[in-house]
Protein backbone atom coordinates (compact mmCIF):
# COMPACT_ATOMS: atom_id res chain seq x y z
CA UNK A 1 0.00 0.00 0.00
CA UNK A 2 3.29 2.32 0.72
CA UNK A 3 3.13 1.85 -3.05
CA UNK A 4 0.55 4.05 -3.91
CA UNK A 5 1.56 6.53 -1.63
CA UNK A 6 5.32 6.60 -2.41
CA UNK A 7 3.67 7.14 -6.40
CA UNK A 8 1.69 9.56 -5.99
CA UNK A 9 4.37 11.57 -3.88
CA UNK A 10 6.27 11.28 -7.06
CA UNK A 11 4.03 13.06 -8.74
CA UNK A 12 3.76 15.79 -6.61
CA UNK A 13 7.80 16.00 -6.34
CA UNK A 14 7.35 15.69 -10.09
CA UNK A 15 5.10 18.85 -10.75
CA UNK A 16 7.65 20.60 -7.80
CA UNK A 17 10.81 19.69 -10.38
CA UNK A 18 10.14 22.93 -12.75
CA UNK A 19 9.26 25.36 -9.65
CA UNK A 20 12.10 24.44 -7.52
CA UNK A 21 14.68 23.26 -10.57
CA UNK A 22 15.75 20.20 -10.33
CA UNK A 23 14.65 18.46 -13.63
CA UNK A 24 18.12 17.55 -14.66
CA UNK A 25 17.44 15.01 -11.64
CA UNK A 26 14.22 14.25 -11.86
CA UNK A 27 14.84 10.74 -13.55
CA UNK A 28 17.05 9.62 -11.29
CA UNK A 29 14.53 10.68 -8.82
CA UNK A 30 11.40 8.77 -10.06
CA UNK A 31 13.28 5.36 -11.55
CA UNK A 32 14.73 5.20 -7.79
CA UNK A 33 11.36 6.07 -6.68
CA UNK A 34 9.89 3.19 -8.58
CA UNK A 35 12.64 0.53 -7.01
CA UNK A 36 11.70 1.85 -3.71
CA UNK A 37 7.86 1.29 -4.70
CA UNK A 38 8.78 -2.02 -6.14
CA UNK A 39 10.07 -2.82 -2.55
CA UNK A 40 7.55 -1.93 -0.42
CA UNK A 41 4.99 -3.74 -2.37
CA UNK A 42 7.23 -7.02 -2.02
CA UNK A 43 7.72 -6.39 1.67
CA UNK A 44 3.35 -6.37 1.66
CA UNK A 45 3.77 -9.97 0.48
CA UNK A 46 1.65 -12.17 2.30
CA UNK A 47 0.01 -9.37 4.82
CA UNK A 48 -3.53 -9.43 2.70
CA UNK A 49 -4.66 -5.84 4.39
CA UNK A 50 -7.86 -3.57 3.78
CA UNK A 51 -7.42 -0.14 2.90
CA UNK A 52 -10.46 2.56 3.77
CA UNK A 53 -13.29 0.44 4.90
CA UNK A 54 -12.41 -2.19 2.32
CA UNK A 55 -12.22 0.14 -0.39
CA UNK A 56 -8.44 -1.45 -1.67
CA UNK A 57 -7.45 -4.77 -0.53
CA UNK A 58 -3.72 -5.29 -1.18
CA UNK A 59 -3.41 -9.43 -1.66
CA UNK A 60 -0.60 -11.23 -3.21
CA UNK A 61 -2.73 -10.93 -6.60
CA UNK A 62 -2.68 -6.87 -6.32
CA UNK A 63 1.00 -7.27 -5.28
CA UNK A 64 2.07 -9.40 -8.23
CA UNK A 65 0.51 -7.08 -10.71
CA UNK A 66 1.97 -4.21 -9.31
CA UNK A 67 5.12 -5.42 -9.26
CA UNK A 68 4.34 -5.82 -13.04
CA UNK A 69 3.68 -2.74 -13.79
CA UNK A 70 6.44 -0.70 -11.68
CA UNK A 71 8.87 -2.84 -13.55
CA UNK A 72 7.29 -1.86 -17.15
CA UNK A 73 7.32 1.90 -15.94
CA UNK A 74 10.78 1.48 -14.82
CA UNK A 75 11.77 0.68 -17.96
CA UNK A 76 9.61 2.48 -20.05
CA UNK A 77 11.20 5.45 -18.56
CA UNK A 78 14.29 4.96 -19.42
CA UNK A 79 13.23 4.00 -22.62
CA UNK A 80 11.63 7.20 -23.47
CA UNK A 81 13.78 9.14 -22.03
CA UNK A 82 14.19 11.03 -25.50
CA UNK A 83 10.71 11.71 -25.36
CA UNK A 84 10.82 14.02 -22.15
CA UNK A 85 13.91 15.54 -23.27
CA UNK A 86 12.48 17.20 -26.38
CA UNK A 87 9.12 18.72 -24.63
CA UNK A 88 9.23 22.00 -23.00
CA UNK A 89 6.80 20.53 -20.41
CA UNK A 90 9.12 18.11 -19.40
CA UNK A 91 8.09 17.82 -15.56
CA UNK A 92 4.32 17.51 -16.32
CA UNK A 93 4.91 14.56 -18.45
CA UNK A 94 6.60 12.93 -16.00
CA UNK A 95 3.35 13.79 -12.95
CA UNK A 96 0.64 12.47 -15.77
CA UNK A 97 2.76 9.49 -16.31
CA UNK A 98 3.18 8.82 -12.37
CA UNK A 99 -0.56 9.34 -11.92
CA UNK A 100 -1.51 7.40 -14.30
CA UNK A 101 0.40 4.74 -12.63
CA UNK A 102 -1.22 5.69 -9.41
CA UNK A 103 -4.76 4.67 -11.43
CA UNK A 104 -3.49 1.90 -12.84
CA UNK A 105 -2.40 0.29 -9.25
CA UNK A 106 -5.63 1.34 -8.22
CA UNK A 107 -7.05 -1.11 -10.64
CA UNK A 108 -5.10 -4.04 -9.61
CA UNK A 109 -6.24 -3.89 -6.13
CA UNK A 110 -9.55 -2.34 -5.87
CA UNK A 111 -12.05 -4.23 -3.88
CA UNK A 112 -14.92 -1.96 -4.26
CA UNK A 113 -16.63 -0.69 -7.55
CA UNK A 114 -16.07 2.88 -6.80
CA UNK A 115 -12.22 2.34 -6.76
CA UNK A 116 -12.64 0.55 -9.80
CA UNK A 117 -14.01 3.69 -11.39
CA UNK A 118 -11.76 5.38 -9.96
CA UNK A 119 -8.63 3.72 -10.95
CA UNK A 120 -9.53 3.49 -14.55
CA UNK A 121 -10.90 7.45 -14.72
CA UNK A 122 -7.25 8.32 -12.79
CA UNK A 123 -5.58 6.00 -15.23
CA UNK A 124 -7.67 7.41 -18.67
CA UNK A 125 -6.92 11.04 -17.77
CA UNK A 126 -3.56 11.42 -18.35
CA UNK A 127 -3.15 9.39 -20.60
CA UNK A 128 -5.80 11.43 -23.33
CA UNK A 129 -3.72 14.39 -22.11
CA UNK A 130 -0.56 12.58 -22.87
CA UNK A 131 -1.80 10.84 -26.53
CA UNK A 132 -2.36 14.86 -27.63
CA UNK A 133 1.05 15.38 -25.90
CA UNK A 134 2.66 15.90 -29.37
CA UNK A 135 0.29 19.67 -29.84
CA UNK A 136 1.13 20.55 -33.37
CA UNK A 137 0.85 16.85 -35.11
CA UNK A 138 -2.37 16.22 -36.35
CA UNK A 139 -2.41 12.66 -35.86
CA UNK A 140 -1.52 13.29 -32.37
CA UNK A 141 -4.41 15.54 -31.90
CA UNK A 142 -6.66 13.08 -33.27
CA UNK A 143 -5.75 10.11 -31.24
CA UNK A 144 -6.31 12.06 -28.07
CA UNK A 145 -9.79 13.32 -29.18
CA UNK A 146 -10.92 9.89 -30.43
CA UNK A 147 -9.30 8.24 -26.94
CA UNK A 148 -11.18 10.60 -25.42
CA UNK A 149 -14.59 10.24 -26.85
CA UNK A 150 -13.96 6.33 -26.58
CA UNK A 151 -12.89 6.72 -23.49
CA UNK A 152 -15.59 8.32 -21.72
CA UNK A 153 -18.20 6.57 -24.32
CA UNK A 154 -17.00 3.42 -22.09
CA UNK A 155 -16.98 5.19 -19.16
CA UNK A 156 -20.41 5.62 -19.63
CA UNK A 157 -21.38 1.95 -19.85
CA UNK A 158 -18.98 0.87 -17.15
CA UNK A 159 -20.89 3.21 -15.34
CA UNK A 160 -24.37 2.34 -16.07
CA UNK A 161 -23.37 -1.61 -15.64
CA UNK A 162 -21.97 -0.56 -12.01
CA UNK A 163 -25.27 1.17 -11.42
CA UNK A 164 -27.40 -1.29 -12.21
CA UNK A 165 -25.64 -4.01 -10.30
CA UNK A 166 -26.17 -1.99 -7.39
CA UNK A 167 -29.40 -1.35 -8.03
CA UNK A 168 -29.61 -5.42 -8.19
CA UNK A 169 -27.42 -6.17 -5.12
CA UNK A 170 -27.44 -3.00 -3.10
CA UNK A 171 -23.71 -2.63 -2.44
CA UNK A 172 -20.65 -1.69 -4.08
CA UNK A 173 -18.36 -4.05 -2.25
CA UNK A 174 -17.02 -6.90 -4.56
CA UNK A 175 -16.96 -9.72 -1.94
CA UNK A 176 -20.56 -8.71 -0.79
CA UNK A 177 -21.32 -8.85 -4.57
CA UNK A 178 -19.82 -12.04 -5.23
CA UNK A 179 -21.38 -13.84 -1.89
CA UNK A 180 -25.05 -12.68 -2.87
CA UNK A 181 -24.85 -13.80 -6.43
CA UNK A 182 -23.49 -17.31 -5.23
CA UNK A 183 -26.20 -18.08 -3.52
CA UNK A 184 -29.47 -19.12 -5.63
CA UNK A 185 -32.19 -18.25 -3.25
CA UNK A 186 -31.69 -14.69 -3.64
CA UNK A 187 -31.62 -15.28 -7.03
CA UNK A 188 -34.79 -17.27 -7.46
CA UNK A 189 -36.59 -14.73 -4.90
CA UNK A 190 -35.27 -11.99 -7.65
CA UNK A 191 -36.50 -13.73 -10.39
CA UNK A 192 -40.31 -12.80 -9.53
CA UNK A 193 -39.11 -9.21 -9.09
CA UNK A 194 -37.04 -8.46 -12.23
CA UNK A 195 -33.93 -8.14 -10.45
CA UNK A 196 -32.09 -10.61 -12.53
CA UNK A 197 -32.71 -8.58 -15.67
CA UNK A 198 -31.26 -5.82 -13.52
CA UNK A 199 -28.32 -7.97 -12.64
CA UNK A 200 -27.75 -9.13 -16.20
CA UNK A 201 -27.64 -6.28 -18.27
CA UNK A 202 -25.58 -4.79 -15.69
CA UNK A 203 -22.86 -7.31 -16.63
CA UNK A 204 -23.24 -6.50 -19.48
CA UNK A 205 -22.69 -3.20 -20.01
CA UNK A 206 -19.62 -3.75 -17.40
CA UNK A 207 -18.32 -6.31 -19.63
CA UNK A 208 -18.90 -3.84 -22.79
CA UNK A 209 -17.52 -0.79 -20.93
CA UNK A 210 -14.44 -3.21 -20.04
CA UNK A 211 -13.85 -4.66 -23.48
CA UNK A 212 -13.43 -1.12 -24.61
CA UNK A 213 -10.67 -0.32 -22.29
CA UNK A 214 -9.01 -3.32 -23.63
CA UNK A 215 -10.04 -2.63 -27.25
CA UNK A 216 -11.49 -6.37 -27.63
CA UNK A 217 -13.29 -6.87 -31.11
CA UNK A 218 -16.23 -5.06 -31.56
CA UNK A 219 -14.86 -2.34 -29.33
CA UNK A 220 -11.34 -2.28 -30.85
CA UNK A 221 -11.78 -0.01 -33.69
CA UNK A 222 -9.89 3.26 -31.93
CA UNK A 223 -7.26 1.27 -30.85
CA UNK A 224 -5.36 1.07 -33.80
CA UNK A 225 -6.15 5.10 -34.98
CA UNK A 226 -4.73 5.76 -31.09
CA UNK A 227 -1.87 3.62 -30.78
CA UNK A 228 -0.72 5.34 -34.66
CA UNK A 229 -1.30 8.49 -33.94
CA UNK A 230 0.16 9.08 -30.20
CA UNK A 231 3.83 9.73 -29.80
CA UNK A 232 5.60 5.94 -29.98
CA UNK A 233 6.47 6.25 -26.20
CA UNK A 234 2.79 6.77 -25.33
CA UNK A 235 1.71 4.26 -27.24
CA UNK A 236 4.07 2.06 -25.29
CA UNK A 237 2.62 2.63 -22.19
CA UNK A 238 -0.78 2.22 -23.81
CA UNK A 239 -0.01 -0.94 -24.90
CA UNK A 240 1.42 -2.39 -21.81
CA UNK A 241 0.63 -0.99 -18.42
CA UNK A 242 -2.40 0.55 -19.37
CA UNK A 243 -3.67 -2.99 -21.16
CA UNK A 244 -2.13 -4.69 -18.14
CA UNK A 245 -4.11 -3.06 -15.57
CA UNK A 246 -7.48 -3.14 -17.64
CA UNK A 247 -6.92 -7.03 -17.41
CA UNK A 248 -6.20 -7.03 -14.09
CA UNK A 249 -9.50 -5.26 -13.05
CA UNK A 250 -11.25 -7.68 -15.68
CA UNK A 251 -9.87 -10.44 -14.30
CA UNK A 252 -10.21 -9.62 -10.57
CA UNK A 253 -14.20 -8.19 -11.26
CA UNK A 254 -15.20 -11.71 -12.93
CA UNK A 255 -13.36 -14.19 -10.53
CA UNK A 256 -14.63 -12.20 -7.09
CA UNK A 257 -18.46 -10.94 -8.13
CA UNK A 258 -19.00 -13.08 -11.39
CA UNK A 259 -18.06 -16.56 -11.21
CA UNK A 260 -21.21 -18.17 -9.88
CA UNK A 261 -23.15 -16.73 -12.87
CA UNK A 262 -20.55 -17.85 -15.43
CA UNK A 263 -23.76 -19.00 -17.50
CA UNK A 264 -24.69 -15.43 -18.32
CA UNK A 265 -21.36 -13.95 -19.74
CA UNK A 266 -19.05 -16.98 -21.19
CA UNK A 267 -20.91 -17.15 -23.98
CA UNK A 268 -20.25 -13.58 -24.90
CA UNK A 269 -16.68 -13.87 -23.85
CA UNK A 270 -16.30 -17.15 -26.06
CA UNK A 271 -17.20 -15.05 -29.18
CA UNK A 272 -15.40 -12.40 -28.41
CA UNK A 273 -11.60 -13.87 -27.25
CA UNK A 274 -12.29 -15.97 -30.89
CA UNK A 275 -13.08 -12.48 -32.70
CA UNK A 276 -10.65 -10.55 -30.87
CA UNK A 277 -7.78 -13.38 -31.86
CA UNK A 278 -8.86 -13.95 -35.21
CA UNK A 279 -9.64 -10.29 -36.16
CA UNK A 280 -6.55 -8.94 -34.46
CA UNK A 281 -4.12 -11.80 -36.59
CA UNK A 282 -5.59 -11.17 -39.56
CA UNK A 283 -5.67 -7.27 -39.73
CA UNK A 284 -2.10 -7.04 -38.93
CA UNK A 285 -0.61 -8.77 -41.45
CA UNK A 286 -1.73 -6.59 -43.98
CA UNK A 287 -0.15 -3.62 -42.14
CA UNK A 288 2.48 -2.08 -43.64
CA UNK A 289 3.27 0.56 -40.96
CA UNK A 290 4.88 -0.96 -37.84
CA UNK A 291 2.96 0.71 -35.36
CA UNK A 292 -0.12 -0.15 -37.04
CA UNK A 293 1.12 -3.79 -36.93
CA UNK A 294 2.11 -3.44 -33.38
CA UNK A 295 -1.93 -2.39 -32.76
CA UNK A 296 -3.43 -4.71 -33.94
CA UNK A 297 -0.87 -7.51 -32.61
CA UNK A 298 -1.75 -5.90 -28.86
CA UNK A 299 -5.31 -6.59 -29.94
CA UNK A 300 -4.80 -10.30 -30.32
CA UNK A 301 -2.76 -10.47 -27.62
CA UNK A 302 -5.81 -9.24 -25.22
CA UNK A 303 -7.59 -12.19 -27.07
CA UNK A 304 -5.59 -14.59 -25.93
CA UNK A 305 -5.68 -13.33 -21.97
CA UNK A 306 -9.99 -13.34 -22.58
CA UNK A 307 -9.18 -16.78 -22.85
CA UNK A 308 -7.44 -17.29 -19.47
CA UNK A 309 -10.46 -15.01 -18.10
CA UNK A 310 -12.91 -17.66 -19.84
CA UNK A 311 -11.06 -20.32 -18.15
CA UNK A 312 -11.94 -19.34 -14.80
CA UNK A 313 -9.81 -22.13 -12.79
CA UNK A 314 -7.15 -21.78 -10.61
CA UNK A 315 -4.22 -21.29 -13.18
CA UNK A 316 -6.02 -18.48 -14.70
CA UNK A 317 -4.79 -15.71 -12.54
CA UNK A 318 -1.32 -17.19 -12.50
CA UNK A 319 -1.44 -17.42 -16.32
CA UNK A 320 -2.32 -14.14 -17.19
CA UNK A 321 0.18 -12.53 -14.63
CA UNK A 322 2.87 -14.42 -16.31
CA UNK A 323 1.71 -13.27 -20.15
CA UNK A 324 0.73 -10.28 -18.95
CA UNK A 325 4.33 -9.29 -17.53
CA UNK A 326 5.83 -11.68 -20.86
CA UNK A 327 3.51 -9.30 -23.23
CA UNK A 328 4.86 -6.02 -21.57
CA UNK A 329 8.41 -7.15 -21.43
CA UNK A 330 8.76 -7.76 -25.55
CA UNK A 331 6.27 -5.07 -25.60
CA UNK A 332 8.64 -2.47 -24.70
CA UNK A 333 11.56 -3.91 -26.38
CA UNK A 334 10.22 -3.58 -29.62
CA UNK A 335 8.61 -0.13 -28.84
CA UNK A 336 12.21 0.90 -27.98
CA UNK A 337 13.52 -0.05 -31.58
CA UNK A 338 11.03 1.43 -33.15
CA UNK A 339 11.34 4.37 -31.40
CA UNK A 340 15.01 4.72 -32.19
CA UNK A 341 13.89 4.11 -36.28
CA UNK A 342 11.14 6.67 -35.89
CA UNK A 343 13.81 9.40 -35.55
CA UNK A 344 14.83 9.26 -39.18
CA UNK A 345 11.06 8.06 -40.28
CA UNK A 346 8.56 9.65 -39.60
CA UNK A 347 6.12 6.55 -39.48
CA UNK A 348 8.12 3.66 -39.73
CA UNK A 349 6.77 1.05 -42.33
CA UNK A 350 8.41 -2.50 -42.19
CA UNK A 351 10.48 -1.72 -45.55
CA UNK A 352 12.37 0.74 -43.26
CA UNK A 353 14.11 -2.34 -40.96
CA UNK A 354 15.52 -3.94 -43.83
CA UNK A 355 19.05 -4.52 -43.46
CA UNK A 356 18.87 -3.35 -40.34
CA UNK A 357 20.97 -6.88 -38.60
CA UNK A 358 24.15 -5.35 -40.55
CA UNK A 359 24.06 -1.83 -39.08
CA UNK A 360 23.10 -2.06 -35.63
CA UNK A 361 23.04 -5.62 -34.04
CA UNK A 362 22.12 -4.62 -31.03
CA UNK A 363 18.77 -3.38 -32.24
CA UNK A 364 18.10 -5.70 -34.59
CA UNK A 365 18.17 -8.39 -31.97
CA UNK A 366 16.69 -7.05 -29.71
CA UNK A 367 13.67 -6.68 -32.07
CA UNK A 368 14.26 -10.22 -33.06
CA UNK A 369 13.95 -11.86 -29.53
CA UNK A 370 10.76 -9.02 -28.86
CA UNK A 371 9.21 -10.57 -32.12
CA UNK A 372 9.91 -14.56 -31.51
CA UNK A 373 8.20 -14.16 -27.77
CA UNK A 374 5.38 -12.09 -28.90
CA UNK A 375 5.38 -14.76 -31.89
CA UNK A 376 5.19 -17.34 -28.96
CA UNK A 377 8.26 -19.23 -30.24
CA UNK A 378 9.95 -21.15 -27.30
CA UNK A 379 11.60 -20.64 -25.19
CA UNK A 380 11.25 -17.36 -24.80
CA UNK A 381 8.65 -15.83 -22.05
CA UNK A 382 5.96 -15.07 -24.83
CA UNK A 383 6.03 -18.92 -25.38
CA UNK A 384 4.93 -20.12 -21.64
CA UNK A 385 2.12 -17.28 -21.45
CA UNK A 386 0.68 -18.60 -24.74
CA UNK A 387 1.32 -22.52 -23.24
CA UNK A 388 -0.06 -21.87 -19.45
CA UNK A 389 -3.25 -19.44 -21.12
CA UNK A 390 -4.10 -22.43 -23.85
CA UNK A 391 -3.48 -25.39 -20.99
CA UNK A 392 -6.08 -23.76 -18.36
CA UNK A 393 -8.27 -22.89 -21.31
CA UNK A 394 -8.06 -26.75 -22.09
CA UNK A 395 -8.66 -27.78 -18.70
CA UNK A 396 -11.72 -26.01 -18.46
CA UNK A 397 -12.82 -27.80 -22.00
CA UNK A 398 -12.93 -25.07 -24.23
CA UNK A 399 -11.03 -27.08 -27.34
CA UNK A 400 -12.47 -25.25 -30.19
CA UNK A 401 -11.22 -21.39 -28.40
CA UNK A 402 -8.21 -23.05 -27.96
CA UNK A 403 -7.68 -24.38 -31.97
CA UNK A 404 -8.85 -20.72 -32.54
CA UNK A 405 -6.68 -19.46 -30.72
CA UNK A 406 -3.81 -22.22 -32.21
CA UNK A 407 -5.23 -20.69 -35.50
CA UNK A 408 -4.25 -17.45 -34.59
CA UNK A 409 -0.92 -17.67 -33.52
CA UNK A 410 0.07 -19.51 -36.29
CA UNK A 411 -1.03 -16.41 -38.44
CA UNK A 412 0.63 -14.32 -35.77
CA UNK A 413 3.86 -15.88 -36.83
CA UNK A 414 3.64 -14.77 -40.09
CA UNK A 415 4.04 -11.32 -39.43
CA UNK A 416 6.30 -11.14 -36.94
CA UNK A 417 8.69 -13.38 -39.03
CA UNK A 418 8.21 -10.95 -42.08
CA UNK A 419 10.06 -8.19 -39.81
CA UNK A 420 12.67 -10.18 -39.00
CA UNK A 421 13.29 -11.57 -42.50
CA UNK A 422 13.13 -7.91 -43.22
CA UNK A 423 16.00 -6.89 -40.80
CA UNK A 424 18.48 -10.01 -41.74
CA UNK A 425 17.84 -9.51 -45.10
CA UNK A 426 20.40 -7.51 -47.30
CA UNK A 427 18.03 -4.69 -47.92
CA UNK A 428 18.63 -1.43 -49.63
CA UNK A 429 19.66 0.06 -46.11
CA UNK A 430 17.48 3.63 -45.69
CA UNK A 431 18.23 3.56 -42.19
CA UNK A 432 21.80 5.55 -41.62
CA UNK A 433 23.54 7.02 -38.63
CA UNK A 434 21.34 5.16 -35.69
CA UNK A 435 21.90 6.92 -31.99
CA UNK A 436 21.13 4.71 -29.22
CA UNK A 437 21.25 6.29 -26.02
CA UNK A 438 23.55 4.15 -22.63
CA UNK A 439 19.69 4.38 -21.35
CA UNK A 440 18.36 2.52 -24.03
CA UNK A 441 20.64 0.04 -24.60
CA UNK A 442 19.91 -0.54 -20.86
CA UNK A 443 16.56 -1.42 -21.79
CA UNK A 444 17.40 -3.18 -25.00
CA UNK A 445 19.57 -5.88 -22.67
CA UNK A 446 17.26 -5.58 -19.63
CA UNK A 447 13.76 -6.79 -22.23
CA UNK A 448 16.37 -9.44 -23.88
CA UNK A 449 17.66 -10.74 -20.58
CA UNK A 450 14.01 -10.52 -19.32
CA UNK A 451 12.52 -12.08 -22.55
CA UNK A 452 14.76 -15.37 -22.22
CA UNK A 453 14.69 -15.91 -18.03
CA UNK A 454 11.32 -15.50 -18.07
CA UNK A 455 10.98 -18.24 -21.13
CA UNK A 456 13.60 -20.33 -19.10
CA UNK A 457 12.18 -20.14 -15.14
CA UNK A 458 8.74 -19.80 -16.11
CA UNK A 459 7.88 -21.77 -12.92
CA UNK A 460 9.43 -18.73 -10.59
CA UNK A 461 6.31 -16.42 -11.71
CA UNK A 462 3.63 -18.69 -12.15
CA UNK A 463 4.35 -20.70 -8.90
CA UNK A 464 3.87 -17.26 -6.84
CA UNK A 465 0.30 -17.77 -7.35
CA UNK B 1 -36.31 10.84 0.71
CA UNK B 2 -40.08 9.72 0.89
CA UNK B 3 -41.07 11.66 -2.21
CA UNK B 4 -38.34 9.90 -4.22
CA UNK B 5 -39.95 7.00 -3.23
CA UNK B 6 -43.29 7.79 -3.60
CA UNK B 7 -42.32 7.24 -7.59
CA UNK B 8 -41.91 3.13 -7.94
CA UNK B 9 -38.15 2.30 -9.11
CA UNK B 10 -38.63 0.77 -12.26
CA UNK B 11 -40.05 4.33 -13.49
CA UNK B 12 -36.76 5.87 -12.31
CA UNK B 13 -35.07 2.81 -14.73
CA UNK B 14 -37.17 3.31 -17.10
CA UNK B 15 -36.25 6.85 -17.01
CA UNK B 16 -32.40 6.46 -16.77
CA UNK B 17 -32.60 3.92 -19.74
CA UNK B 18 -34.00 6.22 -21.95
CA UNK B 19 -31.61 9.25 -21.28
CA UNK B 20 -29.10 7.24 -21.25
CA UNK B 21 -30.06 5.76 -24.86
CA UNK B 22 -30.53 9.77 -26.26
CA UNK B 23 -26.61 9.99 -24.80
CA UNK B 24 -25.94 7.10 -26.89
CA UNK B 25 -27.41 8.50 -29.79
CA UNK B 26 -25.78 11.31 -29.70
CA UNK B 27 -22.17 10.13 -29.44
CA UNK B 28 -23.10 7.93 -31.90
CA UNK B 29 -25.24 9.89 -34.58
CA UNK B 30 -23.63 13.73 -34.06
CA UNK B 31 -20.82 14.68 -36.18
CA UNK B 32 -19.87 18.10 -34.22
CA UNK B 33 -17.10 16.99 -31.00
CA UNK B 34 -19.05 19.44 -28.23
CA UNK B 35 -22.22 17.82 -29.23
CA UNK B 36 -20.84 14.58 -28.65
CA UNK B 37 -19.46 15.50 -25.49
CA UNK B 38 -22.42 16.82 -24.36
CA UNK B 39 -23.89 13.53 -25.31
CA UNK B 40 -21.49 11.94 -22.82
CA UNK B 41 -22.68 13.96 -20.14
CA UNK B 42 -25.80 12.98 -20.64
CA UNK B 43 -25.05 9.25 -20.16
CA UNK B 44 -23.51 9.85 -17.08
CA UNK B 45 -26.12 11.88 -15.61
CA UNK B 46 -28.71 9.37 -16.32
CA UNK B 47 -26.68 7.09 -14.09
CA UNK B 48 -26.68 9.85 -11.85
CA UNK B 49 -30.33 10.00 -11.51
CA UNK B 50 -30.28 6.05 -11.74
CA UNK B 51 -27.86 5.59 -8.90
CA UNK B 52 -29.73 8.82 -6.66
CA UNK B 53 -32.85 6.61 -7.12
CA UNK B 54 -31.39 2.94 -6.12
CA UNK B 55 -29.51 4.70 -3.21
CA UNK B 56 -32.95 5.72 -2.13
CA UNK B 57 -34.32 2.31 -3.01
CA UNK B 58 -31.66 0.39 -0.46
CA UNK B 59 -31.67 2.97 2.11
CA UNK B 60 -28.29 3.16 1.19
CA UNK B 61 -26.16 6.28 1.37
CA UNK B 62 -23.26 4.36 -0.48
CA UNK B 63 -25.02 5.57 -3.90
CA UNK B 64 -25.49 9.29 -3.31
CA UNK B 65 -21.49 9.34 -2.30
CA UNK B 66 -20.69 7.00 -5.29
CA UNK B 67 -22.75 10.41 -7.43
CA UNK B 68 -19.92 12.88 -6.29
CA UNK B 69 -17.54 10.64 -7.26
CA UNK B 70 -19.14 10.39 -10.72
CA UNK B 71 -19.73 14.38 -10.66
CA UNK B 72 -15.79 14.95 -9.94
CA UNK B 73 -14.02 12.56 -12.80
CA UNK B 74 -17.17 13.98 -15.33
CA UNK B 75 -15.68 17.68 -14.42
CA UNK B 76 -12.40 16.50 -14.38
CA UNK B 77 -13.18 14.53 -17.86
CA UNK B 78 -14.73 17.41 -19.80
CA UNK B 79 -11.99 19.78 -18.42
CA UNK B 80 -9.62 17.92 -20.51
CA UNK B 81 -12.08 16.87 -23.23
CA UNK B 82 -12.15 21.31 -23.45
CA UNK B 83 -8.36 21.64 -23.60
CA UNK B 84 -8.22 18.23 -26.44
CA UNK B 85 -11.18 20.31 -28.13
CA UNK B 86 -9.19 23.74 -27.85
CA UNK B 87 -6.01 22.31 -29.61
CA UNK B 88 -7.55 20.62 -32.54
CA UNK B 89 -9.72 23.89 -33.28
CA UNK B 90 -6.42 25.93 -33.24
CA UNK B 91 -4.80 22.80 -35.65
CA UNK B 92 -7.57 22.73 -38.20
CA UNK B 93 -10.16 25.74 -37.78
CA UNK B 94 -13.10 23.20 -36.97
CA UNK B 95 -14.60 20.68 -34.38
CA UNK B 96 -16.41 18.58 -36.63
CA UNK B 97 -15.21 14.63 -36.00
CA UNK B 98 -15.25 13.86 -39.37
CA UNK B 99 -12.02 16.44 -40.11
CA UNK B 100 -10.19 13.94 -38.15
CA UNK B 101 -9.49 10.96 -40.91
CA UNK B 102 -5.70 11.39 -41.38
CA UNK B 103 -4.79 8.08 -39.58
CA UNK B 104 -7.34 5.94 -41.70
CA UNK B 105 -4.44 5.24 -44.44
Amino acid sequence: MKTLYILTALGVIAMLAELFRFKKFLLPIVLIGLMGAIASSVRDWNTNIHYYNYMMTFDNYAILFTIVLCVTAFLWFMMSKDFFGSESSKTDHYALVLFALCGAMLMVSYSNMVMLFLGIEILSIPMYVLAGSNKDSLASNEASLKYFLMGAFATGFLLFGITMIYGATGTFDLRSIGITLKSPELIQVWRGAGGTTLLYSGILMMLIGLCFKISAVPFHFWAPDVYTGAPTPVTAFMATIVKTAAFAAFLRLFITCFSGLGNVWMNTIWVLAGLTILLGNITAVYQTSVKRMLAYSSISHAGYMLLAILAMNNHSVGSVLFYAAAYSVATIGAFTVLSIIEKNFELASVDSFSGLAKKNPLLAFAMTISMLSLAGIPPLAGFFGKYYIFTSALQSGYVWLVLIAVLGSLIGVYYYFRMIIKMFSSGTGEVTNIEISTLQKIVLVITILLSILLGIFPDMVISLL
Amino acid sequence: MNTIQSIHINHYILLSAVLFCIGVMGVLFRRNAIIIFMSVELMLNAVNLLLVAFSSYWNDPAGQVFVFFVMVVAAAEVAVGLAILVMIYRNTGSTDIDVLNKLKN
